[in-house]
C-alpha cells in the first residue's frame, strides 16, 4: 500500500466492500450445501468408473497376446481422460506434462477405493444404526427412542458434511501428488530454460516495438517541429510565420502524447509512485465495470515482479470489461508465507478458456517468467475467477522523506 | 498575484517563472524539491502554487503529496498540479477535502499560454481546473444506469467544460449561444444529478467533480 498513508487507502477499500456487498460472498454457503451431495455422488461414480477401467486395463493387458494392443490402448486413453478430469478439479487446469501410465494406474487404484469410500461409509453407518436399533435390541416405540435415533442420524449427517471437505482436500492432494509428475531436476531445468527463452523473446519484441514507436512517432514529429520552426524563421510573411509556429506547437503536442503512451506501456508512472496496490486501484478506477477492491500488501515487491503482476492484473480487468458481460468485479491481493496471491473475479457469463485467445495465455507467460502460476475457474454461467500465484519476497515499506 | 513554483527541471522552471511573470503574477519563490516546497508554501502562503507531480528526492509523486500536506497545514491553499500524465487516483485525492482551489493539468497545457494562465487564475480564485483528459475519463467510465447517462449530449459537453473550469460566459462563447441558454443547461444538469443549484459557478464545478469522485465503484450515494 502507499508508504506514507497506508491507512486511508485500506479504509477506502473497506468502504468499497461495505458500499457494494458482492453477491458472490453471500452465494457461497448456499452453493456449498448443494455441492456436498453432488460431490459425494460424483466421487463415488468416478471411483466406480476408475475401478471398471482398472479391471479393463488388467484384462486388456492379460488378453493382449490374443486380442492385440487396441483394447489396452483404448482403456488407457479413457483412464488418462478421467485422470485429467480429476486433476482439473484439483485446481490444475493445464497439465504441462501428461501423467505417465504407471502413475495413472496407481491413481486409478487409489481412486477406485477412495472415490466410493464416503458413500460406502455413510451406508455402513446407517446400516450400523439399523442393526443397533432394530436387530440387536428391538425397541418399542417411545419418544426417547425416536429422539435418540434422530440424534444419531443428525450426527451422521454432520460427520459426513464435515468429512466431505476434508475428504475433498485429501482427494485433490492425492490427485496432484500422483498425477503431476515429480519435479525431476531435468524437467525443472527444461521448464526454466523455456520460461527464460520466452521471457527473452518477449523482451526483444518489446524493445523492437519501442524502437519502432519512437522512430515513427516522437522522433519523426520532432523533425517536423524543427522543420516548421525553420520555415517560420525564414518566412517574410507574418501570417505564414504564425501558421508555421502554430503547426509546430500542434505537432509538439502530438509528440508528447506519443511519448506518454509509450511510457505508460513500458512502466506506468503510478506503479512507480504507489506500488502494486495503488496501481491496481488506479486501473480499477478506469474499469467501466464497478470493481470491489480488497488489497493488502504491506510492502513493495521487486520492480520486475511488481510490473509483471500489475500487467497481469490490468489484462485480467481488460478481459472482464471486454468479454465477461459482468455487473461486478472484484480484486483481492494478499501476500503470505512468501507467496503473492492475486484474485480477479467477475459475476459475468463465465466460460473463459486459456486456448480461446491470447489474453489468458499472455497472463500465464508473464507469471511463468517468475515461476508463478495461473488457475482459471470459469464455469459456464460464471462466476469467473483468475487466481494468480507468485513466489516472491516483500521488501519492508520505505520511509517516505516527505 | 503571488505564486510559488515547484519544478525540478531548471529549463522548465525558468520557463514557468517567465511565463507567469509576463502575465502579471509575482513569483515569490521557485523551488526544485519537495522539502523546500513545503517550507516555501508555509512561509509565503501564496495566492496559488504551481507544482510538478514528480519531484526530488525520490522522483515519484512527492509534489502531489507535498501539496496535500500543505493543504492540511494551510486549509484551502490553492494548488495547481502539473503532470506528464493524468491519473484519476490523484484527481480524487486532490478533490478529497472538497474545498476549492485545486487544479490538475497535463504539462502539455503550458504550451497553450492563455488557457494555462486562465487555469492558474481560476485555481487562485478558489475554482477548479481539471485537465480535459481527466474530465473525459470521469464521464466515459460511468455505467449505463448512472444518472449521467440521462444527460443530453449538449448537457454533457457543458458539464465537461464546467469541470475544466470555464465560466458560463466562456461556455456560451464557445457554443455561440447566450449565457441564459447555458444557465438553463446547467440547471438541467444539476436537477438530473440531484444537486441543489447555486449561483457560484466554482462551487458547482466542485459539486460535480465531488459527486463524480465520491462514487468510485459506481454506487450512487443517494437517489
Amino acid at each position: 500500500m502507499s508508504r506514507t498513508r497506508p491507512r486511508p487507502a485500506r479504509d477506502r477499500a473497506a468502504a468499497f466492500r461495505r458500499a457494494s456487498d458482492p453477491g458472490h460472498l453471500v452465494a457461497r454457503p448456499v452453493s456449498h450445501a448443494v455441492a456436498v451431495p453432488a460431490e459425494l455422488v460424483l466421487n463415488a461414480v468416478t471411483g466406480l468408473v476408475a475401478l471398471a477401467l482398472l479391471m479393463l486395463l488388467v484384462l486388456g493387458g492379460a488378453l493382449a497376446p490374443v486380442t492385440g494392443p487396441a483394447p489396452l490402448a483404448r482403456a488407457s486413453a479413457l483412464a488418462r481422460r478421467l485422470a485429467v478430469f480429476h486433476r482439473r478439479r484439483a485446481g490444475r487446469s493445464t497439465p504441462r506434462r501428461p501423467p505417465t501410465t504407471r502413475r495413472t494406474v496407481l491413481w486409478l487404484a487409489v481412486h477406485s477405493v477412495t472415490g466410493p469410500a464416503p458413500v460406502a461409509a455413510t451406508w455402513a453407518m446407517l446400516a450400523a444404526l439399523d442393526y443397533v436399533f432394530f436387530r440387536l435390541h428391538p425397541v418399542e416405540r417411545s419418544s426417547l427412542n425416536t429422539f435418540a435415533m434422530s440424534l444419531s442420524i443428525a450426527a451422521i449427517a454432520v460427520v459426513i458434511l464435515l468429512s466431505v471437505f476434508l475428504f475433498r482436500a485429501g482427494q485433490d492432494r492425492l490427485a496432484r501428488l500422483l498425477l503431476d509428475p515429480p519435479p525431476s531436476p531435468d524437467a525443472r531445468i527444461r521448464e526454466l530454460t523455456e520460461a527464460r527463452a520466452a521471457l527473452a523473446d518477449a523482451r526483444a519484441a518489446e524493445l523492437r516495438r519501442i524502437e519502432r514507436d519512437l522512430h515513427d512517432g516522437a522522433q519523426a514529429k520532432l523533425i517536423a517541429i524543427r522543420m516548421h520552426l525553420g520555415l517560420a524563421r525564414g518566412s517574410r510573411d507574418a501570417g505564414e510565420m504564425l501558421r508555421m509556429i502554430d503547426e509546430a506547437r500542434e505537432v509538439a503536442g502530438e509528440a508528447l502524447t506519443d511519448l506518454r503512451d509509450l511510457v505508460r506501456g513500458i512502466h506506468p508512472p503510478v506503479l512507480a509512485d504507489r506500488g502494486l496496490a495503488g496501481a491496481i486501484e488506479a486501473s480499477a478506477l478506469l474499469c467501466p465495470v464497478p470493481v470491489t477492491l480488497d488489497l493488502d500488501l504491506p510492502g513493495r515487491l521487486q520492480p520486475p515482479v511488481e510490473s509483471a503482476v500489475y500487467f497481469a492484473a490490468a489484462e485480467a480487468l481488460t478481459n472482464v470489461t471486454k468479454h465477461s458481460g459482468a455487473a461486478r468485479a472484484w480484486v483481492r491481493l494478499r501476500h503470505a508465507a512468501g507467496m503473492l496471491t492475486l484474485t480477479v473475479g467477475d459475476d459475468g457469463r463465465g466460460g473463459a478458456r486459456r486456448d480461446a485467445g491470447t489474453g489468458l495465455r499472455g497472463i500465464e507467460n508473464r507469471l511463468s517468467a517468475f515461476d508463478g502460476s495461473l488457475t482459471v475457474s470459469s464455469p459456464p454461467g460464471g462466476p469467473t475467477e483468475l487466481i494468480m500465484e507468485l513466489p516472491c519476497a516483500l521488501s519492508s515499506p520505505k520511509i517516505s522523506p516527505c | 498575484m503571488r505564486v510559488v513554483i515547484a519544478e525540478d527541471l531548471a529549463l522548465l522552471r525558468d520557463g514557468l517563472v517567465r511565463l507567469l511573470s509576463a502575465n502579471g503574477f509575482t513569483v515569490v519563490e521557485a523551488v526544485g524539491n519537495a522539502p523546500m516546497l513545503l517550507r516555501a508554501l508555509v512561509r509565503h502562503r501564496p495566492d496559488v502554487a504551481v507544482i510538478d507531480v514528480r519531484l526530488p528526492p525520490r522522483f515519484t509523486d512527492e509534489g502531489l503529496r507535498t501539496a496535500l500536506e500543505a493543504r492540511r497545514l494551510v486549509p484551502g491553499l490553492p494548488v495547481l498540479i502539473l503532470s506528464q500524465y493524468v491519473e484519476q487516483l490523484y484527481a480524487r485525492e486532490l478533490l478529497s477535502d472538497r474545498s476549492g482551489g485545486v487544479g490538475y493539468l497535463l504539462k502539455d497545457r503550458v504550451g497553450d499560454v492563455d488557457r494555462f494562465v486562465d487555469a492558474v487564475r481560476e485555481v487562485a480564485g478558489g475554482g477548479t481546473a481539471m485537465d480535459p483528459e481527466v474530465v473525459t475519463q470521469l464521464l466515459t467510465r460511468r455505467g449505463r444506469d448512472e444518472p449521467l447517462a440521462t444527460l443530453t449530449p449538449r448537457e454533457r459537453e457543458v458539464l465537461e467544460l464546467m469541470a475544466e473550469g470555464l465560466s458560463n460566459l466562456a461556455i456560451a462563447a464557445r457554443f455561440q449561444v447566450t449565457d441564459k441558454a447555458v444557465a438553463k443547461h446547467t440547471n438541467n444538469i444539476f436537477t438530473k444529478l440531484g444537486l441543489p443549484p447555486s449561483d457560484d459557478h466554482h462551487r458547482r464545478v466542485m459539486a460535480v467533480l465531488a459527486y463524480l469522485q465520491a462514487s468510485p465503484t459506481g454506487d450512487r450515494p443517494t437517489a
